[in-house]
């Protein structure tokens, strides 16, 4: 496959106006576990040019039922197998990753770049503070942000609403994988799902939800 | 009166600090949003919350 097919094939799918804003984009995905994997894959085969991948984590055996690795993957940086993943599916890809653990003081460098940032963390502190960091740090950059999405509850409770300017979230907002309800492939991919398609709302100027 | 996560509360004059204070909230977990801008962390007790003001307080669960 050349990259003219590859564009090729996408204008077929999107129309060229679409291709040109996706292909021009650099999206940050923050954390890649079941939410950032799920979200980037979406990302990559929209035909989005470029990809910045942050987390400090290894792939574990417990990251199969949801997260987009594989077997062969456990104990791999999360940013290199997921890299990998990414270019088996879109070759033409740009990827930046950065395996390390994002705090106050480089989140904003780490993701200044980015078109759309989408805050795709496990833990509840972590997803505020990058939410704070970017809205405070980097006012004209875009952030799609998740919370809600453990367990078994129904899909239809899963929601992207628009909370500021720039700030949108998704998932039910409640359901918090710290009260033992684990989480299930298929609830995360929702959640994930809303993330992505948020990020080509917004790179299409489509902004309400 | 405020409109705070679609409730109209009774609060202004106070600062989002001290609104907080009377809640369960924890702050570590939370990102405030005023009438569509985000409220940085450091400006919770100097900013009062106003007549016809809105704000969304988005307390964060875990999960991802």
């Amino acid at each position: 496959m050349t990259r003219d097919e590859w564009n090729a094939a996408l204008i077929a799918r999107h129309g060229a106006s679409l291709h040109e804003k996706f292909s021009n984009a650099t999206v940050a995905v923050c954390g890649l576990g079941g939410l950032g994997s799920n979200i980037a894959i979406s990302l990559a085969r929209a035909g989005v040019g470029k990809l910045i991948l942050i987390d400090f984590d290894r792939v574990d055996i417990s990251n199969l039922n949801r997260q987009q690795y594989k077997a062969a993957q456990i104990g791999m940086p999360k940013t290199e197998a997921l890299r990998e993943n990414l270019l088996a599916i879109a070759p033409f890809l740009q990827t930046q990753i950065h395996t390390e653990r994002m705090t106050e003081d480089n989140a904003a460098r780490l993701v200044r770049e980015a078109d759309v940032v989408c805050e795709a963390f496990d833990d509840a502190q972590a997803k505020a503070m990058l939410v704070n960091c970017v809205c405070e740090e980097l006012p004209k950059t875009y952030l799609v942000a998740a919370s809600g999405m453990a367990g078994l509850a129904s899909p239809n409770a899963i929601q992207t609403r628009r909370i500021g300017q720039r700030f949108y979230l998704c998932g039910d907002g409640v359901s918090d994988v710290q009260s033992g309800l684990g989480l299930v492939a298929p609830r995360v991919m929702l959640c994930a799902a809303h993330q992505a398609l948020t990020v080509l709302r917004i790179l299409t100027e489509e902004y309400e939800v | 009166m405020v409109r705070i996560n679609g409730e109209d509360l009774d609060v202004a004059g106070k600062t989002i600090a001290e609104y907080l204070a009377g809640t369960s909230y924890d702050l570590k977990r939370i990102a405030v949003e005023r009438c569509g801008e985000i409220v940085p962390k450091s400006a919770y007790a100097s900013t009062t919350l106003a007549d016809g003001d809105s704000v969304e307080i988005v307390s964060f669960v875990g999960g991802g």
